[in-house]
C-alpha cells in the first residue's frame, strides 16, 4: 500500500532523513519508534506533503507522489496529530470541524456522514454541537480521528496519537484504532516514542535515530527482546522502568 | 526508611472557587513522610499536583487549603504567614516543576539564576556563590559547566534544562524536595538519566523526596512507597515493591491497561470506573 524508498529530507542545511526505506502492505500496521529529533514524525509529514525539501520515491497505492498532493491523495490518506488540544479549531463546533473536509471534497450528505463518523469513534451524538474546550483530551482525540475517517480514507498516518493522554484513556483510543483497522480495512503508519505502544499496535517496527532507521523488528522479536543495534537495546531497556545500574550503561547518541 | 517523621499531613482538603461552583480537588489526604522517596501517582485531575502544591502553600488564589494537621519538623505549615513561608520555601522544602521552559527565567543567564537561589538563603559573597553554582552544575552531570553557566535557558535542551532546575532547587540544601512530573516532558533515556541524578543527590544529601507522576510503572521502580490517588482521594497506599500485589481495582486497572511488549495485539483491558472509588 505504501512504499517509501531512499527518502531523504532537509530543513534548510539540516539533513533530517537519511535513506529511509519503509514498506507497508494493505491493512498492515507499521510502527516508527525513536526519540525527539530522530525524524520519525518527519517521515509522516513528508508523506502527507508538509515537508518541501525531499528526495526519493514515495508510492502510495501504486501511485508515485510528486512535489504536491492532490485532493485524491487526501481522500486516500489522512493524518492524526499528537496534540488534541492544538489540532482542533477552538472556535468551531465539532459539527463544523467534521463538516469542513466533507465540503472541501464535495462529498455531500454531510449530516449523515457526521453522525456516522461520531458513531465510529464511539462518541454520542450529544457532542456534535459542542466546542473542543468542552471535551476531555480523549474525546478530542476521538474527534480528530473522526475528522480523518469522515473522508473514508484507506490509510491513517498516526503521529503519537495517544502520548498526550492518560494511560486509561490511551488504552481506549488504542483499542478504538485497532478496531477501526480491522473493521474498515485500514493501513496504518504509527509514530511513537513509546516502544510498548508500537509493539502492541504494529506488526513491523523500525527504530530511528538521527534520521536513519537503525534497526527493523517484528512485534514477535520485540516480545523476545532480541534487538541487535546498541541504540535499540538501550531504548528497550529504558522502557523497562528505572534501574540505577542500567542508567549507567546509557550512551549519548548525538 | 528511618522512623523519623519529617512531614505529617492529616486530612488535607483543597477546594477551588470557580465560576461554575466549588471544585473539590483534594479530599482528605493523609500521610506521613520520613527520609524516603514517596511517589504520588494518579491521572489528570486526581489531585496529585494540588497535594504537592498545598504542602508548599502554592495553591492558586481562588483555592483554600484546610487540614487537620500539616506539620513539617518544627514548622506548622497550616498556619504560616507570608514572611514565614519565605523561610521555608526553597530553603527547607523546594519544588521541581514539569517544564523547565516555563520555570526558568528566560532573560537571565542560568548561572545568575542558580546564584540567586543560593544567595537568597545563604549569606555569601559573589565569588563564593559562583563557585558553588559551578560545583552544583557539575553535580548534575553537565559536561561543560562554564558554558552552561553563561547560557540562557533557550540555549539548552529539555534534559539539560531540567538538570539546571534540579541544580537550582538543590543548591540551598533543602530537607524535602517535591518533584512534580519532573521528567514527563523528556525522552525515555534522558528521563532515566535525570532521575538517576536526582536519585544520587537525594541519597547523598539525605533528603526526602515526594515524586509526583502519572506513570505508575516508573514511580514504582523509583520510589520506596506509592500513594495512588483518584478524584482527590488516596485509594491505595503500598510499598513500591509490592505493586504487583495491589488490591484496589483502580490501581489494578491502571496497571492492566498499559500496552505490553508481548506480541499480543488483542484489545487492552479498559478501566471501568466505579462511583464508590470517589467516596474514599
Amino acid at each position: 500500500m505504501i512504499e517509501i524508498s531512499k527518502l531523504n529530507a532537509w530543513f534548510d542545511d539540516n539533513h533530517v532523513l537519511k535513506d529511509v526505506d519503509i514498506s507497508v502492505p494493505a491493512n498492515g500496521s507499521f510502527g516508527l519508534v525513536g526519540e525527539s529529533g530522530s525524524g520519525k514524525s518527519t517521515v509522516l509529514r513528508t508523506v502527507t506533503g508538509l515537508v518541501d525539501d525531499w528526495e526519493g520515491t514515495i508510492t502510495v497505492k501504486g501511485k508515485k507522489l510528486g512535489p504536491k498532493r492532490d485532493k485524491d491523495f487526501y481522500r486516500l490518506a489522512q493524518m492524526v496529530f499528537q496534540d488534541p488540544f492544538g489540532s482542533l479549531h477552538p472556535r468551531h463546533t465539532i459539527d463544523r470541524i467534521l463538516t469542513e473536509p466533507v465540503n472541501i471534497h464535495g462529498l455531500g450528505n454531510s449530516d449523515a456522514r457526521v453522525v456516522e463518523a461520531l458513531t465510529q469513534v464511539g462518541l454520542d451524538n450529544a457532542f456534535r454541537f459542542r466546542y473542543p474546550h468542552q471535551l476531555s483530551g480523549g474525546q478530542r482525540q476521538r474527534v480528530a480521528i473522526a475528522r480523518a475517517l469522515i473522508l473514508e480514507p484507506k490509510i491513517l498516518l498516526l503521529d503519537e496519537p495517544t502520548s498526550a493522554l492518560d494511560v486509561s484513556i490511551q488504552a481506549e483510543v488504542l483499542n478504538l484504532l485497532g478496531r477501526l483497522r480491522r473493521d474498515l480495512g485500514l493501513t496504518y503508519i504509527m509514530v511513537s516514542h513509546d516502544l510498548a505502544v508500537v509493539a502492541h499496535m504494529c506488526d513491523d517496527i523500525a527504530i530511528m535515530n538521527h534520521g536513519r532507521i537503525v534497526e527493523r523488528a517484528t512485534a514477535g522479536q520485540l516480545a523476545e527482546g532480541t534487538l541487535e543495534h546498541p541504540y535499540s537495546q538501550q531504548l528497550y531497556k529504558a522502557a523497562g522502568g528505572y534501574d540505577r545500574a542500567v542508567v549507567d550503561t546509557f550512551v549519548d547518541w548525538d | 526508611m528511618s522512623s523519623e517523621t519529617l512531614l505529617t499531613v492529616k486530612n488535607l482538603e483543597v477546594t477551588f472557587n470557580t465560576p461554575k461552583g466549588k471544585v473539590h480537588a483534594v479530599r482528605g489526604v493523609s500521610f506521613d513522610l520520613g527520609r524516603e522517596r514517596l511517589g504520588i501517582v494518579g491521572e489528570s485531575g486526581s489531585g496529585k499536583s494540588q497535594t504537592g502544591r498545598a504542602i508548599l502553600g502554592l495553591t492558586a488564589a481562588n483555592g483554600t487549603i484546610r487540614a487537620e494537621k500539616m506539620q513539617f519538623r518544627d514548622v506548622d505549615l497550616a498556619n504560616l504567614k507570608p514572611k514565614q513561608w519565605r523561610k521555608v520555601r526553597g530553603a527547607r522544602i523546594s519544588m521541581i516543576m514539569q517544564d523547565p521552559k516555563y520555570s526558568l527565567n528566560p532573560v537571565m543567564t542560568i548561572g545568575d539564576q542558580i546564584i540567586e537561589a543560593y544567595r537568597e538563603h545563604h549569606k555569601v559573597n559573589a565569588k563564593e556563590a559562583r563557585l558553588r553554582a559551578l560545583e552544583m552544575l557539575e553535580a548534575v552531570k553537565i559536561r561543560d559547566p562554564e558554558r552552561v553557566f553563561n547560557a540562557y535557558p533557550h540555549e539548552t535542551s529539555g534534559g539539560m534544562g531540567q538538570r539546571v532546575m534540579i541544580a537550582m532547587m538543590l543548591i540551598p540544601d533543602p530537607e524535602l524536595i517535591i518533584a512534580d512530573e519532573p521528567t514527563s516532558a523528556l525522552d525515555v533515556t534522558v528521563q532515566l538519566q535525570v532521575m538517576a541524578i536526582l536519585d544520587d543527590l537525594v541519597r547523598d544529601r539525605g533528603m526526602a523526596l515526594i515524586f509526583i507522576s502519572h506513570d505508575l510503572q516508573l514511580i514504582s521502580s523509583f520510589c520506596d512507597r506509592v500513594l495512588v490517588m483518584y478524584q482527590g482521594h488516596v485509594v491505595e497506599e503500598l510499598r513500591a515493591s509490592e505493586l504487583h500485589n495491589a488490591k484496589h481495582p483502580y490501581t489494578k486497572g491502571l496497571l492492566n491497561c498499559l500496552p505490553k511488549m508481548d506480541g499480543d495485539h488483542s484489545d487492552l483491558p479498559t478501566l471501568e470506573r466505579e462511583a464508590s472509588w470517589a467516596e474514599g
